[in-house]
């Protein structure tokens, strides 16, 4: 019984096993770059990023058809536009970041969406919004695995100027002129998660694996590495509970998933360690020192 | 003498106004110097200035040779962000920049400092604590820490002691000591006169323009100081251009 439910349906269809190997990848790679969103205060900014990948997207779709390279090219492409414009707004003029990037995210989006109209159906909006987890092929998943990968390994090496530059940028000024690259390698790194996580999710879900578990992990760890491995520990059981959720309720696989990561969020804010609801409505006795 | 910092006619400012109007002259290596002044004189902007956070709007600075990692800089508002999860240790063992780079490892060796960073501020114990649990003082005392493993020759502290209690300030004073005490130079500046007076040997007396710059006795007349808290504040948005 206990098998049939919770086991059975990756052994026995291909198409689940794919789907839970993407979101483990997945989980891997967002969760991290996720965390470091949180606490630099940019965790809107992943949300608009995850927009303004669309009109890359769908000029590559309107190009290329459904075509992987020109999908993930054009992506990148639009993302890291953005995020460099806005960047670029935000030192030239009064305007701050956050208002320069929902002005592009806003104004992507809209062109997103046309573009897809103009040669696709419904169907391939939905794709792009929703994304298709459990048709990954061959060569996406390769792709989604290579940016988790990537993105571990350039973590590891921009992780002390990337915690600094959150903590006390003006002390990494001070002994380092690495703050500045160590950004941008951040934001690519944001682009690229946001690029693999489209693929599966749609860009306006792709944006659910990296937020959801950081902001659940906050309510549990003090620390960043603690917070980390709790982001990746519940992006991944978000996956499997919410595809075995699509499979035996038959709900869309992409949504079931981040409502599973929704309900993980939910928990943590009212039974949390780190001031969760609970623990500040039902206090525990103060200590003597 | 041989200088460690020399003013050569400098102008410091914002949008074309002075802060700092002026200013000739040179600190000299292992001095231990008070920069004085009411609020608005130029001293931030000075030690902004110092540490290559300001461009001159005219004049040199002129740090003889040293480079921006051989300097440790305490700002008046430290621009921290206290609601990050770091540990004290963690914070305090970045002034080992120098020593680890990007990429080195924190050994044995590097966390001893660490613990007699802590010890010598009085943290003992509070290794593992995160930033954020830390009253102001305690916070200060961590910057002091972070400053001693920077191991730099030239120290700079805007207002280190504003705003935290007489023991922390003796405590940290004592940490200033001992760096006069290795011959580095340290440069702060202070409101305390009484303090001025009796722990530092050279005084600038700032109020936009230097006022006095010399021995502390010299320097913190009546006559000077009421010279520098008649200084005008505002800046004048029709002022014509400076001549000289």
């Amino acid at each position: 019984m206990l098998y049939s439910t919770l086991i059975a349906p990756f052994t026995e269809f291909e198409f689940m096993r794919r789907a839970l190997a993407g979101i483990l990848a997945l989980a891997l790679g967002a969760g991290p770059v996720g965390v470091f969103l949180m606490l630099r205060r940019m965790s809107l900014m992943g949300d608009a990023m995850s927009h303004a990948i669309l009109p890359g997207a769908a000029a590559g779709f309107l190009l290329a058809g459904l075509n992987l390279f020109a999908l993930t090219a054009g992506g990148l492409i639009a993302g890291l536009a953005v995020a460099a414009l806005a960047g670029l707004v935000a030192r030239t003029t009064e305007l701050k970041e956050d208002a320069a990037l929902a002005a592009f995210f806003l104004v992507s989006l809209a062109l997103g969406v046309t573009i897809v109209s103009l040669r696709g159906s419904n169907i391939d909006l939905l794709h792009f919004l929703f994304g298709s987890v459990l048709a990954l092929d061959d060569r996406t998943l390769v792709l989604i695995a290579a940016i988790s990968s990537l993105s571990l390994i350039v973590l590891a090496l921009i992780w002390r100027p990337l915690v600094l530059e959150c903590v006390d940028p003006g002390f990494l000024r001070s002994v380092s002129r690495a703050g500045a690259p160590a950004h941008m390698a951040f934001l690519a790194l944001v682009v690229l998660n946001l690029v693999g996580a489209f693929h599966a999710l749609g860009t306006l879900l792709a944006v659910g694996l990296m937020m959801l578990p950081a902001a659940v992990a906050r309510f549990w760890a003090r620390d960043v590495s603690a917070m980390i491995a709790i982001a990746i520990a519940t992006g991944i059981a978000s996956g499997i509970v919410g595809l075995l959720l699509s499979f035996h309720a038959g709900l869309p696989a992409g949504p079931a998933v981040i409502l599973t990561a929704g309900a993980l969020y939910v928990g943590s804010v009212v039974f949390g360690r780190v001031g969760g609801l609970a623990r500040r409505l039902a206090p525990r006795r103060h200590l003597e020192a | 003498m041989t200088a460690q910092v020399r003013f050569r006619d400098l102008t410091l400012g914002y949008d074309r106004h002075p802060a700092v109007h002026h200013l000739d002259g040179a600190v000299p290596r292992g001095a231990l110097m008070a920069v004085v002044g009411p609020n608005g004189a130029g001293k931030s902007t000075l030690f902004k200035g110092i540490v290559g956070a300001l461009a001159p709007l005219a004049g040199k600075i002129d740090l003889c040779g040293l480079k921006t990692r051989d300097i440790a800089y305490l700002p008046q508002a430290a621009d921290l962000d206290r609601a990050f999860p770091i540990s004290v240790y963690d914070l305090v063992a970045m002034g080992l920049w120098r020593q680890t780079g990007l990429f080195g490892r924190i050994g044995a060796r590097a966390g001893e400092q660490v613990h007699r960073a802590l010890a010598a501020v009085g943290l003992t114990g509070f290794e593992q604590r995160p930033i954020g649990s830390l009253s102001g003082g305690q916070m200060q005392r961590v910057l002091f820490a972070r400053l001693l493993l920077q191991d730099a020759r030239l120290i700079v502290l805007d207002e280190p002691f504003t705003a935290i209690d007489s023991q922390t300030a003796a405590d940290l004073l004592a940490v200033v000591r001992r760096w006069h005490a290795e011959e580095r130079t340290v440069v702060a500046a202070l409101h305390d006169l009484d303090l001025v007076k009796a722990h530092f040997p050279e005084v600038l007396l700032l109020a936009r323009e230097p006022v006095a710059w010399g021995a502390a006795a010299d320097v913190l007349t009546p006559d000077n100081l009421r010279k520098a808290r008649h200084m005008c504040e505002a800046f004048d948005e029709a002022a014509a251009e400076c001549a000289a």
